[in-house]
Formats: C-alpha cells, structure tokens, sequence
C-alpha cells in the first residue's frame, strides 16, 4: 500500500467516522441524561436525509432552504418523539422505554415506507462536490473535506452550548442526577426536550451528509449507521460528548482501514462493529472516556 | 382442586387439541392450515422469550440468531443431497454438510441443541451485563449470525440461502413441539429453578445475596430458551420450505418481542393467547399491503402498513398497559372451574 492510498484511505476513514461522531452525539447526551438507549434515533437520521429529498423534488425549494427546513423538522420530530413515547415511561422500568423506542423505530421506518414506497431513491449531488481535488498523488472528492470540516464545526457549536450556557448547565446537572437537579429549579423536560432536539438536529445534518455520500436513500438505512454510532458512543464511554466524537471517528477509521488491509475481510464488514461492541462491553464497559454508572441498590 | 383432577384435565385438553387438528387436518384449506402451523411456531417462540425475559429478566434481542441458527441446521439435514448439490451453485457445500442427513425430529433437535449450544457460548461472556446492554449486545450476536450466514457460502449458500426445503413440519409436529414446550416451559417455572429464575428477575443483588448462583441460573435459562428459539427457528424453515440471510433480520425479534409484550410478560398463558391472536392478526393485515380489486377499480394496496399497525400497538401497549393482557396472572383449571361455578350460581342451578 502507497502512501498516497493509505492518505486517502485515513481520509474516507475520517469521513465516515465523522458522520458517525454526529448520529453517536445523539445517543450519548440522551443516555446521559435518561440512561434509554433511543432506538429511534436512526430513523431521525433517515428522517433527515428524506426530508430533504422531499423538500427538493416535491416543494421545489432551493436546496439550502430544504436543508435548514429538513434539521428544524427532524429536530421538531425528535422532540416530539420524547414528549409522546418517552416522558410518560420516565418512572416505569428503564426497559419499558426502550421497547417504546424499538416501537418507534419500526413505526417511523415502516411509515416512510408507506409514504415514499421501499424503493431506493438517488439524491442529486451539486457539481462542485463531484470533482476531486488532486493533492500530490492523492484524488478527494471536495465532500471529502467538507463532511469532516462542516461536523467539526457543528461539534464545536455543540460544545459551546453545553459548556458555555445555562441550558448546557442543565443538561450536565440532569446527568449528574436528575432528581436534584429538579429541586434545584432546573426546567428538566425543557432541557430534555432541547437535548433530543440537538441530537437530531445533528443526527438530520449526518443524514442529509450521508445522503450526499452514499447517494441512496431507503427507509431502512438507517438502522446500520444509526447501530454502529451506538457501538461508537459505548466504544467512547456512553454520556461523554468527546467520547461518542472520539469512538465515531475511530470506528469509521477501523471500519475503512480494516477492509483496506485485508480485502478478504470485506464481507464481513458490517460485523466488525458489534464484535467490537462485545469486546468493549466485557473489557471496558465504561469505555474509553466514560464515568463509571454504578448500580444502586 | 387436586393434582389428579388436573392431570386428568390437561390430557383432556390436549385430546380436544388433537381431535381439532385431525379435523383440520381435513377440512381447512392450506392457508389456514398454514396460519395454524404458524400460531404453533409462534408460540414456541414467545414461550421461549418470556422464559429468558419475562421469568429470568435477562433482556435478550437475540432470537433471530438463535432461530437462524437452528433454521439452518435443521435443513441441512434434512434436504436431501441430491437437493444440496442442485443448490449449492455459489461454491460447492463442504462434504460434512453435503454428507449430514437426519431424520426430521433428529433434526429439529439438532437444530436447537445447537442453538443452545450457541447460548452457553455467547451467555458466558455476555449475561454478566445488564439490561439494555444486554438487548444490544445480544442484537449484536444475531446481527453476526447473520453476517456469518452471508459469508459461510459452503455451510449455508451465502446470500441464497436455501430453497425447497422439505415440508416436514405439518399441524402434528408443529403442535407437538408447540406443546412440548409448553410443558417443559411450566415444569421449568414450577421447579426450584423457576423460583430462583424469578428470583433473580425481581431483585438480582438479594438474590446473590442469598447465596443464589446467579450466572449459573441466567445461563440455564438464557440456554434453554435458546433451545426453544432453535426449535423454532428449525421448524419455521421447514415450514416456509425457503430461508435466507434476509428472513433473519431484527423484524424477526421485534415480532416475537410483541408477541411476549402483548400477553404478558411472566404469563405463560399470555404467551399462547397472544400467540394465537397476533398470528392471526399478522395474517389478516396482509390484507392491507396487498391490492384490493372492486370490479375494474383498484385500491392499491400499501406495502409496509402492517408493521405500522404493529408498532403503533406495540407503543400503545407499553404506554398504557404495560404489564400486557395478562400481567403475571395464569390459567389455571381451579380458576376457570371457579368462575364455570360462580355463574352457575348466578343462574340458580
């Protein structure tokens, strides 16, 4: 292996790793807050992707105002997703919640299957992202740059929220426990409902990315992305920001890097993930940067 | 009511079972035929579930493997070699796989030892997680069984899978196995084990702190629905006589997770009762996906509305009546002859 393909092999590794840092963001903030496992949430990254589709071809909108509208829809969706299937389980077991997610998920995939048909659809792509850019030896696709580029940003937006302003206050009060922070005058569904918002809103823009990326949109291409950005979030240490960002990035890396190696291997691909999701969850459970959550008895 | 009594009223009950069989057997056509096969299966694998959820707690979305795996044991073999060599067209089968051959219950039950065996395998690693991370961790295994499936074109044809498998699996095995299951599933509950399954369901550090093996009990469960899902799994290929990778998906879980949910987790009766209704409905609303013809006039049908139904139901369910149809409660003889009697009395007899 070259030099030159090794770069661009790290490249599409980091491209696909930062998509997923952005849907594992998502899981990561509500299972800090909620300890639930939001199942739906590779819907509302489908979501995301489809609502553009929509807002193009049936609306004719420009493609900007398609993107804005698409992230506000599916961050509006996500909320609404907590205020109906997931508030009124706050104090049933923390199963019953994520059997509620799993219910989501399926009535969110099959529902875009009634309105939109299973077939796959193709997604336009602007030019200017179709033609790579020769650096030395090395050909990339300006998407290439642009996806890790536009997430960096988006993180950086999401860190200042959490760390430099009173809402972000209260996401990490409500994390540390949530029944104080209650007491304590914290507008608790208010915060949760603007932490689902911003992890769909994320989760919409890696969607609308993906789209662009893989140029191909099914009801169901969700599930895998959206599974494997969990296993990033745990592989991170589940609750951390930097985590769920740091495990995104390194498992799109494993992932493109690990086919690169060893070709053969390329079948089993969408494997990789849960196996390391198993080796992680009996080694290190708290993952790489993740607080240890005991059991209270 | 005593034990004698009871004994006597379930090998009644199974007798009337089995003269409805002998009677459908004759007088329905396939499709029911086919829907009465399926409520069998479908219990076998809700009772399997509610044994490792329901009654032990463990929350396991790994049924899909498990019936994968037994699905495919069991029809390799029993598909003849002449068939295997016909199928085979990716690459061809190894001679262990070509050469295996089993009579149809061998095969069965090869199929959910080696299910079961799957279960030990993944349980002793996995079982020592909790809850959610249990569901995904397990979800993880089915995923790569399915993988596997994919990529073992030798043992199991890659992504064709198998077509024609023979169909063993008519209303007497399916019911057999069905009941069968049943049976172990009740002895298993009323056993010490049981005591110590639900046990351990209900509050896992008293449990061990009474001294209970914890691991070595969540195994034996966790194994022995595993068995049951192998089972299941083998006889739902032989009856849809075609499996591939793709039949072994999530959706596959979710149904048998809904089955459990709706009639109760905890409730054996709830299991068979929502078995059979749930069956029964899947059948129905295929109705909905498919098209309707009025004359000349076509209302198109409406692919995946039948899984919007079922998720909507299953939300409803966990919303507003959690503890499903049943809650914990069973059937029991003392109990219907209570109410047969109360009524009686109503009536003046």
């Amino acid at each position: 292996m070259t030099g030159a393909m090794f770069v661009q092999h790290a490249l599409n590794g980091l491209t696909l790793g930062s998509l997923y840092a952005l849907i594992a963001i998502g899981y990561t903030m509500v299972y800090g807050i909620l300890r639930l496992i939001n199942f739906a949430h590779s819907e509302i990254f489908m979501l995301g992707a489809y609502f553009v589709l929509w807002g193009i071809t049936l609306l004719y909108l420009p493609w900007f105002v398609a993107i804005v509208g698409a992230i506000l829809i599916t961050a509006a969706i996500g909320i609404l997703v907590d205020r109906v299937a997931y508030r009124p389980l706050r104090d049933a077991p923390r199963i019953s919640a994520l059997i509620s997610a799993i219910g989501v998920s399926f009535f969110l995939q099959n529902l875009t299957i009634v309105a939109f048909g299973a077939i796959p659809r193709e997604v336009y792509r602007p030019a200017w992202l179709e033609n790579p850019i020769l650096m030395g030896e090395v050909r990339v696709l300006p998407l290439t740059l642009f996806v890790p580029a536009l997430s960096f940003l988006l993180m950086l937006g999401l860190v200042w929220i959490v760390y430099r302003t009173k809402p972000g206050l209260g996401m990490r009060a409500i994390s540390k426990d949530i029944e104080t922070s209650y007491i304590m005058g914290v507008p608790v569904n208010r915060i949760i409902s603007l932490t689902f918002g911003i992890g769909s809103a994320l989760a919409a823009a890696s969607g609308i990315m993906w789209a662009l990326r893989y140029p191909q949109l099914q009801p169901v291409m969700g599930s895998i992305p959206g599974f494997k950005a969990f296993i990033a979030a745990v592989f991170g240490g589940i609750g951390s920001i930097p985590g769920a960002v740091v495990g995104g990035i390194m498992l799109g890396v494993i992932e493109i890097m690990a086919v690169a190696f060893f070709p053969d291997l390329a079948g089993y691909r969408d494997a990789f993930a849960f196996i390391l999701l198993i080796v992680i969850l009996l080694i290190k459970p708290t993952g790489l940067m993740g607080a240890r959550l005991e059991d209270k008895v | 009511m005593g034990a004698k009594t009871n004994a006597v009223l379930n090998i009644l009950a199974a007798a009337v079972l089995g003269l409805f069989l002998w009677w459908a057997e004759g007088h329905l056509d396939g499709y029911m035929i086919q829907i009465l096969n399926l409520i069998a299966v479908n219990i076998i694998l809700a009772l399997s579930l509610n044994l490792i959820y329901g009654f032990t707690g463990l929350f396991s979305l790994g049924h899909a493997g498990f019936m994968a795996i037994g699905a495919y044991v069991c029809s390799i073999l029993i598909l003849a070699p002449e068939q295997k060599e016909m199928l085979f067209i990716l690459e061809p089968a190894y001679d262990w796989v070509q050469s295996a051959q089993a009579p149809f219950f061998v095969a069965v039950m090869a199929g959910g030892l080696t299910a079961a065996l799957f279960g030990v395998l993944v349980g002793i690693p996995l079982l020592r997680l909790g809850d959610d991370y249990l569901g995904m961790a397990t979800l993880g295994f089915a995923e790569i069984v399915r993988v596997l499936a994919i990529n073992l074109p030798r043992v199991t044809n890659g992504a064709l899978g198998f077509k024609g498998i023979p169909d063993h699996a008519n209303l007497w095995w399916n019911f057999g196995w069905c009941l069968l299951t049943l049976f172990v599933v009740i002895r298993l509950i009323r056993s010490n084990s049981g005591n110590v399954f639900k046990a351990i369901r209900d509050d896992e550090t008293a449990a061990k702190a009474m001294g209970i093996d914890v691991f070595r009990h969540k195994l034996l469960s966790f194994a022995i629905g595993a068995f049951f899902a192998g089972v299941g799994g083998a006889l739902l290929g032989s009856l849809v006589a075609t499996i591939d990778p793709k039949m072994f998906t999530f959706v596959l879980t979710f149904n048998v997770l809904m089955i459990v949910v709706t009639g109760g987790l905890g409730s054996i009766t709830g299991s068979v009762l929502a078995g059979i209704a749930i069956t029964v409905l899947l059948e129905w609303l295929r109705f909905v996906e498919n098209p309707v013809y009025f004359g000349d006039w076509e209302l198109p049908g409406i692919p995946g509305m039948r899984m919007v139904v079922f998720s909507l139901a299953l939300i409803f369910i966990i919303l507003f009546r959690r503890e499903g149809f049943m809650g914990k409660r069973e059937f029991s003889w003392g109990w219907a002859a209570g109410r047969f009697l109360k009524k009686a009395d109503r009536h003046g007899i």
